[in-house]
Order: C-alpha cells, then sequence, then structure tokens
C-alpha cells in the first residue's frame, strides 16, 4: 500500500463528513413549502366559475383562450395577499397581460369588500367558494399565482406572494417570450 | 338476612366489581396497544361519512397521504381546511367506485409525488430506493477486501518460519519498550 494511499484512508471520515455537510448546508436554503407543481408546461384544469362581482356571469377555461393571463389565488382571510396585492395593483396599471383573480374559500361579501378597500387589478375574479378549482389547480397556500399561455397550457407558478423582483426577473421575461 | 346469603352476596358484590376493573383495566390496555398501533385515530364528528366502512376505507388511504398544508402530518390526522376538503373529495371519488390508485393519480395530478408518503420508483428517486442498499454493499465489500487481506498476511505469517521469527521479535522488542517506558497501563 502506497503511503499516499494510507493517509488518505485516515481522511476518508473527513470528506465523508464534508459530504454529508454539503447536502446539509445545501438544505438549510431549500424551502419545503415550495413543493414543484406538476401541473407546469401542461394544460391548465377546466374550470367553470360564476364571477364574484356578478353571479350571473359565468367564466370557463375557454374564454380565456388566446390570452396569456395570469391566475391570482387569493383570499380576504389571507394575510401574505395582503402584502402582495399592492404589487399586483401596480402590475395590473402597466396592463400587460389580463389578471383574473381566483377567490378561494371565500364570501361574496368579504370578497368585495377587500377588493374595495384595497382596489381591485383583477379583470374579474372567479368565485370558488367550496375550493374545488382550487385543488384541481393544486392551490395549497394562497396566494398563488399561475402564468398560463395563449393555449391554456400553464407556464409558471408562484407559491407565495408575487415579488416586484419576481415580476421583472421571471414573469416579464416570459410573457415577453410567450407574446412573441 | 342470615349469614350465608350475606356472605354469598358480598362475595358476588365483590366478584363484580374485580370483573369490573378487570374490564377496565383490559380496556386500558386495548387501548393503549391498539391506540398506539392504528394509524387512523383522529377524526372530526361532523364530516363522518354515513357509512361507516367507506369511511374507514377513505381514512386508510388517507392516512398514506400528506398534507400539503401541514406537511409533516397525513391528510387523515390533518384538521387543516385543505385536509378536510381533500378527505371530502376523497371519499366522493371512491363513492363514485373510483380505486385508490385513481384516486392517488387524482392527487399526484394535481400536487406531485410529494402528496404520496411512499415515494414512487422512478429515475430521480433510484438513489432513495437503492442508495441504502448499495451503501450495504459497498460495506461489505471492504469488509470482505479487509478480511481476506488480514487472512493472507496471517498465512503468510504462518507458512514462512522466518517471517513470524521475525514478527515475534519485533513484538518481543514493542512490548520491552512498552515495559520501559512505563509498563502497560
Amino acid at each position: 500500500m502506497s503511503p499516499l494511499f494510507k493517509s488518505l484512508r485516515f481522511l476518508l471520515p473527513l470528506f465523508i463528513f464534508f459530504a454529508i455537510a454539503g447536502f446539509l448546508l445545501k438544505g438549510l436554503w431549500l424551502d419545503p413549502r415550495e413543493i414543484p407543481s406538476p401541473l407546469i408546461d401542461k394544460p391548465a384544469p377546466e374550470f367553470r366559475l360564476q364571477s364574484l362581482e356578478d353571479p350571473a356571469r359565468q367564466i370557463d377555461r375557454k374564454d380565456m383562450l388566446g390570452k396569456v393571463w395570469l391566475l391570482n389565488a387569493w383570499a380576504s382571510w389571507c394575510v401574505a395577499c395582503r402584502e402582495e396585492h399592492p404589487v399586483l395593483v401596480e402590475f395590473a396599471r402597466s396592463s400587460a397581460i389580463p389578471i383574473v383573480g381566483l377567490n378561494y374559500k371565500d364570501t361574496r361579501v368579504d370578497g368585495m369588500r377587500w377588493l374595495a378597500q384595497f382596489g381591485n387589478p383583477y379583470v374579474t375574479s372567479l368565485f370558488d367558494e367550496a375550493g374545488r378549482v382550487g385543488i384541481d389547480f393544486g392551490v395549497y397556500a394562497v396566494p398563488e399565482t399561475f402564468l398560463i399561455d395563449k393555449q391554456g397550457v400553464v407556464r409558471f407558478k408562484q407559491i407565495g406572494p408575487v415579488t416586484p423582483e419576481l415580476l421583472h426577473e421571471k414573469i416579464l421575461p416570459l410573457i415577453q417570450r410567450l407574446n412573441a | 338476612m342470615d349469614e350465608p346469603m350475606r356472605g354469598a352476596r358480598l362475595h358476588g358484590l365483590r366478584a363484580c366489581r374485580a370483573a369490573r376493573i378487570f374490564a377496565a383495566f383490559a380496556l386500558i390496555l386495548a387501548a393503549l396497544t391498539f391506540g398506539a398501533v392504528a394509524p387512523v385515530s383522529a377524526r372530526e364528528a361532523p364530516e363522518v361519512g354515513e357509512d361507516p366502512a367507506a369511511e374507514r376505507h377513505m381514512m386508510q388511504l388517507a392516512a398514506e397521504l400528506r398534507c400539503l398544508q401541514c406537511q409533516n402530518q397525513t391528510l387523515a390526522d390533518s384538521n387543516a381546511p385543505l385536509a378536510v376538503d381533500l378527505r371530502q373529495q376523497i371519499r366522493e371519488l371512491l363513492a363514485k367506485g373510483e380505486s385508490d390508485e385513481q384516486v392517488k393519480q387524482y392527487l399526484v395530478a394535481r400536487y406531485g409525488d410529494f402528496v404520496l408518503y411512499r415515494p414512487p420508483l422512478k429515475s430521480n428517486t433510484l438513489l432513495l430506493w437503492f442508495g441504502p442498499a448499495v451503501v450495504l454493499l459497498v460495506g461489505l465489500g471492504a469488509l470482505y477486501l479487509t478480511l481476506k487481506r488480514r487472512l493472507a498476511r496471517l498465512d503468510s505469517a504462518q507458512s514462512n518460519p522466518q517471517v513470524a521469527d521475525a514478527e515475534s521479535a519485533r513484538a518481543q522488542h514493542l512490548l520491552e519498550k512498552e515495559v520501559e517506558e512505563g509498563g502497560l497501563s
């Protein structure tokens, strides 16, 4: 056995330690709450819901075909939505693409009051009282935001609040590419 | 009341009480043993379905699925609103006659493999499934090689008296040195 190999043998536990420490260190920066959505690059699920503002109006998945659009799941009881809301209001002003709200497990009165109070960035909000459409979209923690292309395919999903950085670095370039 | 009768009644009472204590004890024991093993013990009264067998089936299935809202709980254990909704969804799907596998597929299509407590065998889970076995095999291999080398050294020492003598002389020398330096402590 060569002397080099012999000394390496004693260093082996140290290498193993570094390997394990490396994995654990990486784990520190992973968010277990962010679960990759299986919907990415798959057709958005079918839905047909009443509009929050007008129970007589029904909105269908087909209504949104031909447009790149954002679906933003929100609720009046959701604290993080409040934090996210001004960003969406600002984004809606630039009117790059329509934002459709998914009012998730809320009441009409609370939802409407919330929009009146904080502003309404949505072209309309789908009223998902039972949360069934939310389940079909794999919503598990509002706010969640989906970017859906002209063919109705989900291209991007954000779990948690949309931030200005995320909009400029990720969502806007993607919109440009999808609109091209 | 004459003496023997009273005695008999007392005896009966005592037996009755003993039986009751025994029953209570057995009940506690059963609760401790089965309560700890049964995965499905937490359920809510208001939303239990009508058919207890179907409900049991649903809870068994839900016990193998992860709640997305409180990620270290199963859908069966969790009281998060989403877990309640998903249990209802599972209940309905099962009532429609869908198999356990179809229900799992329904949830995987929406939330990904993360909902399954038993990870499926896929290309990206190969390491997870076979990693421990590979590590064990490598360890066994290393052990085998080490033992073989040691055996070979022993053999050569035994078959070659000169080497054996040299080795024992060296051992003797080392021992003496040790004694000189303060003994074997």
